[in-house]
């Protein structure tokens, strides 16, 4: 039938037509978030409301914040009754505020370069890879860096470095960093990693260049020893690698004390380091010693030997059971009695000692949950293959259960290093510790609560919320299944 | 044939115990087991040579004697001649209160802000997400102190309500804010028999009644439903269940209130919360409530959206969807980590020692420590409460999460 008898057949489509108004663009997004219905409408009311009213208040104490005063009155004065923020106590103390109020302002480059190595040294262990846009910058901020060292402004250096960190952020927030595609970071550089510990400690601590040199000796030595006898069995490697490394430090020890001024820094004692600083040597040496011990220790929990399983059942139930603050006190008026008398450990190194203990306990529970939820078929496959129990658990075991536990172990990073804000209880002089002390009850700064607070929240936030984001995107990266 | 005839006995070897692993569990136990014989060995004997270099003992004395410090806030009667054991337990009960309260304020900011964070309204939601990540990435020490900072710095100190142009007044001549601490009406008995503790007893007792026969009416409620399919109407007996009774008991034994008066320079009378404890509740409140947030958010997301869709294709409304079929599960992923962020709680709350809140810290480990110099004992016993404390609610948490283990059969 090719005539129809029907009077009217459409053969070409009606135009779209464009949606309605209030189901697209800008009406669409606002009906959908902000005013679907009545009670959404009055909460989006109330929450605009209360972003005005910090706003309001906000606002203009950053834009008369005063910068350049020498105390409150002065800044009062300026001010002239004007809501203002006296930001200037932040510039005045600002190297109180990063090394204390005791660590020597001519040496202040000396932890300010330990922070930039440590940036370095880290970045092997966080990244396989790197935006180019991300090494750009950081040769950028480092270039900063060393010209304010030259120059004797060790105080600008870290402002340098966080804000240039920041730029990048934002940078790469908003896609710029996708562009310019990324360079693999070598492995070698974890070399860098391994020489950091004793690079940083000489520069903060000072003293002759031999005694790091002489602690990584004895390091490689242990190294060697443990490849020498590994071959037997991964218990007398450790065995061999122990002795070697304690007969290279006693031999050093008397190296060291005959030859003090090789090459020697000016020493600064550990109760002269204090502020900021003092928060990130805490937070990094204890976070970093902890991970082994507490691999260890969760290791010795899923042991299948009664005894080591219950030594570490019970050292980690108490750790955890009792709250940082009673173990500082340990750290503050106890543990000495415990120590050989006439020796005297210094309090930094008491706390770095109980923060360990701490947090190797709460790395440990974490590591264990990692373990638990391996399927027993893993173990059971690496056994077949007749590997034995270090074997098993390096290849096989530990990477997957490492890998489960980033997101738990990232937690206790970023809580141990707000917990290192303890300290000042004990009083010593962290940058908590520094605006209660020596800050608030200076006579030119008494009663500047907000700047001082708000620099610490600044600081805080920063650090943490970096480390958090880190670790989310480095659980997406691990991802390697369910894409 | 061949035959078969037991295996030559094996002669044991000393090699055995490391090579063969029938026996090598056994030779690393022992090593173990010795090693760590001697470090506590070699501890105990550094402490024995301190303790005796120092003319010292391990004592605990020093409980028994007046503490000879006061306590301004504080449950019980103490005094300055009560003895060092007094001002503990003075401590521990400041611990509990605030521990007590913190979990509460917390649980019920975290609950709201978790279902809030999952809102549709997308400001609500950011506002959310932003106040979550400030508080959970902030020292919990340094909000005590901003706290506190806030109610000496800006809240009116008791001199500003005097006068005829006072700069501050009192809420509805009930409440007090000051920079010293938070004033209260105090309600108490006026009949003769039910003065001091016998009136409180007495309605506490009324409350357990009522909660029974509230219960009880329930079950009927529920039996009437199974044998007839209607549920009786009962929302208006289990209300007058819990008001009557409670409404009786308070008008016969004469209810009033004591109202804080300024007298002099301070504030007399009503309740008087200390600003250092209001600061460290909120503090603690806040900041693990940033925590408690995240987990309910966790757990409601846990519940997979099938679940939500069959409950509505069975017919059942909104909130019969929530109450029956989404919190029961989502209860058991969220119930284990609150007990655990209480735990956080409580031990955090040791911080009161930085506002000056009298807690256990405060007192056996602070005052009691540096009068007697027995920092040992002190610290013990310091650490043997909070274990306690933490046992207590870890053993808790196990026979809950036994309780809700899915029964797989």
């Amino acid at each position: 039938m090719s005539k129809s008898d029907l009077s009217f057949v459409r053969t070409e489509m009606l135009p779209e037509q464009a949606p309605p108004v209030t189901e697209q663009g800008v009406v669409k997004w606002l009906r959908e978030n902000l005013f679907a219905g009545p009670i959404n409408t009055v909460m989006t009311l109330i929450s605009l409301v209360v972003i005005y009213k910090i706003l309001a208040g906000i606002t203009p104490w950053l834009a008369n914040g005063v910068w350049t005063t020498s105390s409150l009155a002065e800044c009062r004065e300026v001010l002239q009754g004007q809501t203002g923020g006296c930001f200037s106590v932040l510039t005045e103390r600002w190297n109180q505020l990063l090394f204390g109020f005791k660590y020597p302002v001519e040496e202040y480059w000396r932890p300010t370069l330990a922070f930039v190595l440590l940036m370095v040294a880290i970045t092997p262990v966080l990244f396989q890879e790197l935006p180019r846009l991300f090494v750009a910058t950081a040769a950028v901020i480092a270039t900063l860096v060393v010209v304010e060292l030259l120059a004797g402004a060790a105080g600008l250096a870290v402002p340098t470095v966080v804000i240039g960190g920041l730029g990048y952020w934002a940078l790469a927030r908003f896609g710029a960093a996708q562009r310019g595609g990324s360079i693999a970071v070598s492995r070698k550089l974890l070399l860098l990693t391994g020489l950091f510990p004793f690079v940083g400690y000489w520069l903060i601590w000072g003293g002759t260049v031999l005694a790091p040199v002489l602690a990584l000796a004895g390091v490689l030595a242990g190294y060697m020893a443990f490849r020498r006898f590994e071959a037997a069995s991964f218990a007398m490697g450790l065995l061999g690698a122990v002795v070697a490394a304690f007969a290279v430090w006693y031999l050093g020890g008397f190296l060291t004390a005959a030859a003090e001024g090789v090459l020697a820094l000016p020493e600064v004692p550990s109760r002269d380091m204090g502020g900021f600083m003092l928060n990130m040597m805490l937070g990094t040496v204890c976070v970093s010693l902890s991970l082994p011990i507490g691999i260890v220790l969760a290791l010795g929990r899923q042991s299948d030997m009664p005894i080591i399983k219950w030594i570490c059942v019970v050292f980690i139930e108490f750790i955890r059971g009792v709250p940082l603050i009673t173990l500082l006190f340990v750290a503050n008026v106890v543990l000495a009695y415990f120590l050989p008398p006439g020796t005297n450990f210094d309090l930094i190194l008491r706390v770095i000692i109980m923060i360990t203990m701490f947090s190797s306990a709460y790395i440990a529970e974490v590591i264990r949950g990692g373990l638990a939820a391996l399927p027993a078929g893993q173990y059971e496959a690496a056994d077949s293959l007749g590997l034995d129990y270090a074997q098993s658990m390096r290849l096989i075991i530990l990477p997957q259960a490492l890998k489960i536990s980033i997101p738990g172990i990232v937690n206790v990073a970023v809580g141990l290093f707000k917990d290192t804000t303890l300290v000042s209880v004990i009083s010593m002089f962290d940058l908590v510790g520094m605006i209660r002390g020596p800050i608030l009850a200076s006579t030119e700064w008494n009663g500047v609560y907000w700047e001082l607070w708000g620099f610490a929240v600044v600081l805080f936030f920063v650090v943490c919320y970096g480390i958090s984001q880190y670790s989310q995107w480095l659980e997406r990266q691990l991802q390697r299944d369910h894409r | 044939m061949a035959t078969y005839s037991d295996p030559p006995a094996e002669s044991f070897k000393l090699s055995q115990l490391i090579n063969d692993t029938r026996y090598r569990s056994y030779t690393f136990q022992v090593i173990a087991l010795i090693g760590i014989m001697l470090l506590l060995g070699y501890l105990i004997s550094n402490l024995i040579n301190n303790l005796q270099a120092a003319g010292l003992n391990i004592s605990y004395q020093f409980l028994g004697e007046p503490a000879g410090y006061d306590i301004n806030q504080r449950l019980i009667e103490y005094s300055s001649q009560s003895t060092h054991f007094t001002a503990a337990i003075v401590g521990v009960l400041n611990t509990l209160l605030v521990a007590v309260l913190g979990c509460a304020m917390a649980t019920v900011i975290g609950v709201v802000v978790g279902v809030l964070r999952l809102s549709r309204n997308w400001l609500i939601r950011t506002l959310m997400s932003v106040y979550v990540e400030i508080f959970r990435n902030v020292p919990v020490l340094i909000w005590i102190l901003i706290i506190m900072a806030v109610f000496t710095a800006v809240l009116p100190q008791p001199r500003d309500f005097r006068g005829a142009n006072a700069t501050a007044s009192m809420v509805g001549d009930m409440f007090a804010f000051t920079g010293r601490g938070f004033y209260a009406p105090m309600p108490y008995f006026e009949t003769g028999f039910a003065q001091g503790a016998a009136g409180w007893v007495v309605v506490l007792a009324v409350l357990v009644g009522s909660w029974l026969a509230a219960r009880a009416l329930g079950r009927w409620a529920a039996r009437t439903q199974e044998a007839t399919g209607q549920r009786p109407t009962t929302w208006y007996i289990t209300a007058a269940l819990w008001l009557v009774p409670l409404a009786v008991v308070l008008y016969v034994q004469g209810l009033a209130w004591e109202y804080p008066a300024l007298k002099g320079f301070n504030f007399q009378g009503g309740i008087f919360a200390r600003a250092s404890l209001i600061a460290l509740w909120f503090a603690l409140s806040i900041y693990t409530a940033a925590f408690i947030a995240e987990n309910v958010r966790a757990g409601i997301l846990a519940i997979s959206k099938g679940q939500t869709e069959a409950a509505a294709s069975l017919g059942l409304r909104p909130n019969r969807i929530m109450n029956l079929v989404v919190l029961p599960q989502a209860l058991r992923v969220i119930i284990p980590p609150l007990i655990s962020q209480y735990l956080n709680l409580t031990k955090n709350s040791s911080l009161a020692i930085a506002v000056g809140y009298m807690d256990i810290t405060g007192t056996l480990g602070g005052i009691t420590l540096n009068q007697t110099g027995r920092a040992i004992e002190c610290v013990l016993l310091l650490m043997l409460f909070y274990l306690t404390i933490s046992l207590a609610i870890s053993a808790v948490m196990n026979v809950y999460n036994n309780a809700v283990k899915l029964k797989e059969r």
